[in-house]
């Protein structure tokens, strides 16, 4: 079974962003980028599917920027076989599901698994909007996933607790945190990875329309809260939360 | 053009997020109508809603347990009465909603936090430190609502007709399996009025039990950072923060929470923050109303006794 595993090259979720005074954006020059973090488990996820026997191929794709080839090599360098990238700057999520959807049409895995959420734009939309192109089923927020020939068992994060869904194949799968921990990848691995196959394509090539549909009137820096006193004890916390609060 | 607004059910009734769309839905047009999957009772609970115009219930078995392919279906079915689609930010709304937009050619907007314009809307990105306003060219808009940012829709008020919803095609490519659904006397984490939530140095799971002292005088619900998640000191669905829960609670309590962003991006628009930390440098209490440093494992049982 072939697998594809779409990832994204997001500012470093260790990096405190800076608003743009001009109201544009955040700042991104000079910034540490890495591989989204829940598509680190989804790389993580198909390469332990690979190892069991299930899959036989991972291509691991991204929508981005010439320099998310480095992505792409870190999943490589995890254990995916070969890479695509689709150049193109600030798609949206319909966007990246569209040309997603064409390299799915090309390359016929039977399954897709990808981060619930990029942590830059927080949008948690494409692999929903993904699935819906395809007209196929869906396991978002996973925290477990059983594939067999015919279909994949996920148990999902929601509200309150987890759920089960039997999904029939082809399916889309989103991950969540507890699905596995990430690999770093061994020397060894990087430098094979740098043999791997890596194509390069334009979104225009799969004939897909990346008009953007939403513009950015302005971005700002959130209302900042103020920090407040320290108390020295239980008691006299207790006692301002009653008096000075009034919230207990 | 009226709006629609899928409810997410809790039990009988609606849950507190869905009167929060509802109260967002109610900013952009007068006539707001609510789907309610499966759940008659809950259903007849929508209708009793201030603003409610009307309430479309779907019955049958492909829409009990609320699966994304038949819901999605359905709400594109609905979808040429209605400018606007708007869901809450639950995990049912998240699931639902990206679907239809994809299905009607539309880019959803997710977690708005404020509502400009029929076509105009306020978000938070990069785990809370920046809001973006956007306006979308797409002639129907597809929404979820961050229920933190706007006060729930009162639960009494309105006496909207219910109707049964038109049928849909299911496309029958999933099915339920199962649910383990904790069983909790405590308030939901997103509509509760207190939360206490501790951190990495809760140390274990058997510590985070101290919390439950604290949250039974308190009537509050627990949450847990993504530390304490990702160590196994408690469930995933008591995660505060970017990629767990938004909470906007009257009184939030961290215990041995350092304060990391993605953190502070689910919890910093509650009214009054209380930090219990013993490093003093934490960035908690940079948010925080009041602090107390000192070791967590003196301090809880202390607060316990004092608040009686």
């Amino acid at each position: 079974m072939k697998l594809l595993v779409p990832v994204k090259r997001v500012v470093d979720y260790n990096v405190k962003v800076r608003v743009k005074a001009d109201g544009t954006g955040v700042e991104t020059a000079n910034v540490k980028m890495s591989m989204n973090p829940f598509d680190e488990i989804a790389v993580e996820e198909a390469v332990r599917l690979k190892e069991k026997g299930t899959v036989t191929e991972i291509v691991a794709v991204t929508i981005g920027p010439a320099q998310a080839q480095e992505q792409l090599r870190t999943a490589l360098a995890m254990g995916a076989d070969r890479a695509i990238l689709v150049e193109a700057e600030g798609a949206e999520p319909l966007g990246v599901a569209k040309v997603l959807k064409a390299l799915v049409e090309r390359e016929q895995p039977q399954l897709v698994i990808l981060g619930k959420q990029a942590i830059d734009d927080d949008m948690n939309a494409t692999g929903q909007m993904l699935a819906a192109l395809l007209g196929w089923s869906q396991g978002t927020y996973a925290s477990k996933v059983e594939l067999s020939a015919d279909g994949a068992k996920v148990t999902r994060e929601v509200d309150g607790g987890l759920e089960t869904v039997q999904l029939k194949l082809p399916a889309i799968v989103t991950t969540d945190l507890r699905l596995n921990e990430p690999r770093y990848a061994s020397l060894p691995n990087i430098m094979k990875a740098r043999k791997k196959p890596l194509e390069t394509l334009k979104a225009a090539d799969l004939g897909v329309d990346l008009t953007p549909r939403l513009t950015v009137v302005k971005v700002e820096e959130p209302p900042k809260r103020q920090a407040g006193v320290k108390v020295g004890s239980v008691s006299e916390l207790v006692s301002k939360l009653k008096t000075e609060a009034k919230v207990i | 053009m009226a709006v629609l607004v899928l409810a997410d059910r809790s039990g009988a009734t609606v849950s507190q997020p869905t009167r929060s769309a509802v109260a967002a839905a109610s900013q952009i047009d007068g006539d707001v109508h609510v789907l309610v999957l499966g759940g008659a009772e809950a259903a007849q609970a929508a209708a009793k809603l201030a603003g409610v115009t009307k309430v479309i219930q779907a019955d049958g078995p492909a829409y009990e347990h609320g699966l994304a392919e038949p819901a999605a279906a359905l709400l594109v079915a609905l979808a040429p009465n209605y400018s606007h689609l708007l869901a809450p930010g639950s995990a049912m709304g998240k699931n639902i909603m990206p679907r239809v937009a994809a299905l009607l050619d539309v880019q959803i907007i997710t977690d708005i936090a404020a509502v400009e314009g029929a076509d105009t809307f306020r978000r938070f990105i990069y785990a809370g430190n920046a809001l973006a306003t956007v306006k979308t060219a797409d002639a129907k808009k597809v929404l979820t609502v961050r229920a933190a940012s706007f006060d729930p829709a009162p639960a009494e008020g309105g006496s909207a007709a219910v109707e049964a919803a038109p049928s849909a095609e299911d496309p029958a490519v999933s099915s339920f399996v199962g649910a383990e659904i904790a069983q909790s006397e405590r308030p939901e984490l997103t509509a509760a009025r207190v939360v206490v939530s501790g951190g990495r140095a809760m140390g274990s799971a058997e510590n985070f039990h101290l919390l439950e002292g604290i949250a039974d005088k308190l009537g509050a619900a627990i949450g847990a950072s993504r530390a304490a998640v990702d160590a196994g000191y408690a469930p995933n669905d008591h995660q505060v923060g970017q990629t767990g829960k938004i909470v906007a609670p009257e009184l939030y309590i961290a215990v041995g929470i350092s304060g990391a962003i993605q953190h502070l991006a689910g919890m910093k628009d509650s009214k009054v923050i209380v930090a219990i930390n013993k490093d003093e440098e934490a960035p908690i209490f940079q948010v925080a109303d009041y602090g107390l440093v000192g070791d967590l494992f003196k301090i809880l049982p202390e607060l316990e006794q004092e608040l009686g």
